[in-house]
């Protein structure tokens, strides 16, 4: 009963704008909040996991948000320089820079997340204030290699021209191509995790983990095994949602990731520490909210969503799906 | 025959404190040896110890004469000592089933036989298998945390204070249910019980002040008045 509450909130919130906004424009928002609510989701969830397992504050988890986004970047303009697959109208070749980008985002921020893990944040397990410093400074040091290796301005994010523009349905509604494609990948990252932590052998042994890390090593599991692969695929979504967001907004930024783990922290609180569909839901409603507000009063648009924090807080405050540990 | 656990003149801190002061101990294979004492003596100190979860200052634990200490708490778990702290250590939001799904270390043959003695031991869990092991009793948890060392094949067994918290008509329950388990396994006990102590102990250690100050057949002590008096209050 009580978990059914939260979704009844989100439909609610999903519909009460229908009240001031007109329906064309509330599909439209209701889209571009559905997807920066996923790929802030991409964000959050590998720091829900790292917080909840390891109990790691990563500020240095935005850093590596714009490192895939760069690395992204590289490789499609590598790509598209060469073959020409992002200004190609064939659909194949798109999706092909896209799967090429993700898997060089993915393989430079999860290698990356596995050095910080090893060389940083092992040796201050345990204490909060140390792992906010260090990782801190890493982001700092992080974000000016950035600068040194693509400059410090803005970068233009080549983007496959299947996923520019929009869809006209029945010549009624304008919807954005973009936004789908982000929303779809959100929907299955979501889904692969949920089946690797509930359907497999090592998702039982993270769950477990996240609840009560010693006795899962008195039990014979090496649990610093278990931190580092967490720790890289935490990484690695959040690389992945540095190139998505990238190329969202087609463009890139070196300090695009801090902007991003505002959100992310703040969806993280709301869902609840160490929970994968906490940080889901979270990540919806304030990718809505934002974009409802930004369009009726949009100097509210980050007050809301810090109001939303503060209100889950106060009613729940270990978070929506949170045990509270 | 050579002992199965030795513990010789362990001392360990906890933060600045110096809560182990030299804790001898020697564990016979096949006997269940009790640890005795008053609340803060040091024996679930003792127990995460011998676990690796935390490192002696000084002293040596050795498992069938190798020395372990300097292991850590998974490498010591996978030599075949399974540990059922104080206060269970079930995950809660996980159901029985995933419980000792987590346990099992292999999927033999060996291991699902002894699964299937503890469900015999313990019905009530195969009852509750699907069920969150949070929702269980505190005597339905305390099954569930035996069972789960139980799954393995371990050499030895840590179980401290089973009896904690739980109802006597459960506690009966337990003991006879770990009666039936020393059969197969040398086990270490931390109980406050002492009827559940004196029944199932062959050998006793009494600790007070973080050291040991008395060790002897279990029977000896449940006859000597004043050194329970002494040392235990009962």
């Amino acid at each position: 009963m009580r978990r059914a509450v939260p979704p009844l909130l989100g439909l609610a919130l999903l519909l009460l704008p229908l009240l001031a906004i007109e329906p064309r424009a509330w599909l439209t928002l209701t889209v571009a909040g559905l997807a920066m609510g996923m790929l802030v989701f991409l964000v959050a969830a590998g720091l829900t996991l790292i917080f909840g397992l390891m109990d790691v504050l990563n500020f240095a988890h935005g850093a590596l948000f714009s490192w895939g986004a760069y690395a992204g970047f590289s490789v499609a303009l590598l790509v598209n320089g060469r073959w020409g697959w992002a200004d190609s109208p064939s659909v194949l070749a798109n999706a092909g820079l896209l799967l090429l980008a993700v898997a060089g985002a993915v393989v430079v921020s999860s290698a990356l997340g596995i050095v910080l893990e090893r060389v940083i944040v092992r040796p201050v397990y345990g204490q909060h204030l140390f792992q906010i410093l260090i990782t801190l400074g890493a982001t700092i040091v992080l974000e000016e290699l950035i600068r040194i290796a693509w400059g410090p301005n803005d970068q233009v994010m080549p983007v496959p021209v299947t996923f520019k523009g929009s869809w006209d349905v029945a010549d009624l509604v304008v919807v954005l191509r973009f936004p789908i494609i982000a929303i779809a990948l959100g929907a299955a990252v979501y889904a692969g995790m949920w089946w690797l932590l509930h359907r497999t052998r090592v998702g039982l042994i993270v769950r477990a983990g996240v609840e009560n890390k010693e006795m899962v090593q008195v039990m014979g599991h090496d649990i610093h095994r278990y931190f580092t692969a967490v720790f890289a695929a935490g990484s690695a979504l959040a690389g992945v949602g540095g190139l998505m967001w990238g190329m969202f907004n087609q463009s890139i930024r070196p300090a695009m990731g801090g902007e991003q783990l505002i959100f992310a922290f703040i969806v993280v609180i709301i869902g609840g520490l160490g929970s994968v569909t906490g940080s889901l839901v979270g990540a919806l409603l304030v990718g809505l909210s934002y974009n409802y507000v930004a369009y009726l009063v949009p100097k509210a648009a980050i007050g809301v969503t810090m109001a939303i924090m503060v209100l889950v807080l106060l009613v729940r405050p270990t978070g929506l799906y949170g045990t509270g540990k | 025959m050579a002992d199965l656990l030795e513990l010789e003149g362990v001392h360990t801190d906890i933060d600045q404190h110096h809560i182990l002061q030299g804790v001898s101990l020697r564990v016979r294979p096949g006997a269940v040896t009790v640890l005795l004492g008053r609340n803060g003596a040091g024996k679930t100190t003792t127990m995460r110890t011998i676990m690796g979860v935390l490192r002696p200052r000084r002293g040596a634990v050795r498992f069938d004469g190798r020395p372990i200490h300097a292991l850590a708490p998974h490498a010591i778990a996978r030599l075949g000592i399974g540990y059922v702290p104080e206060g269970q250590g079930i995950f809660a939001t996980l159901t029985v089933d995933e419980n000792l799904r987590v346990a099992m270390l292999a999927d033999t043959a060996e291991s699902r036989d002894r699964l299937r003695r503890a469900l015999v031991l313990f019905p009530d869990l195969e009852r509750f298998r699907d069920a969150r092991a949070g929702t269980l009793s505190g005597g339905q948890k305390q099954m569930l945390a035996i069972a789960r060392a139980f799954v393995n094949p371990t050499r030895l067994l840590l179980i401290d204070e089973p009896s904690k918290g739980l109802a006597p008509i459960v506690i009966e329950h337990l003991t006879a249910a770990l009666a039936t388990m020393k059969e197969h396994a040398t086990v270490v006990l931390v109980e406050q019980n002492f009827a559940m102590a004196s029944r199932l102990g062959d050998d006793c250690y009494v600790m007070d002040d973080g050291r040991t100050v008395h060790a002897g057949p279990m029977a000896s002590l449940a006859a000597d008045q004043a050194l329970k008096r002494k040392y235990l209050g009962v």
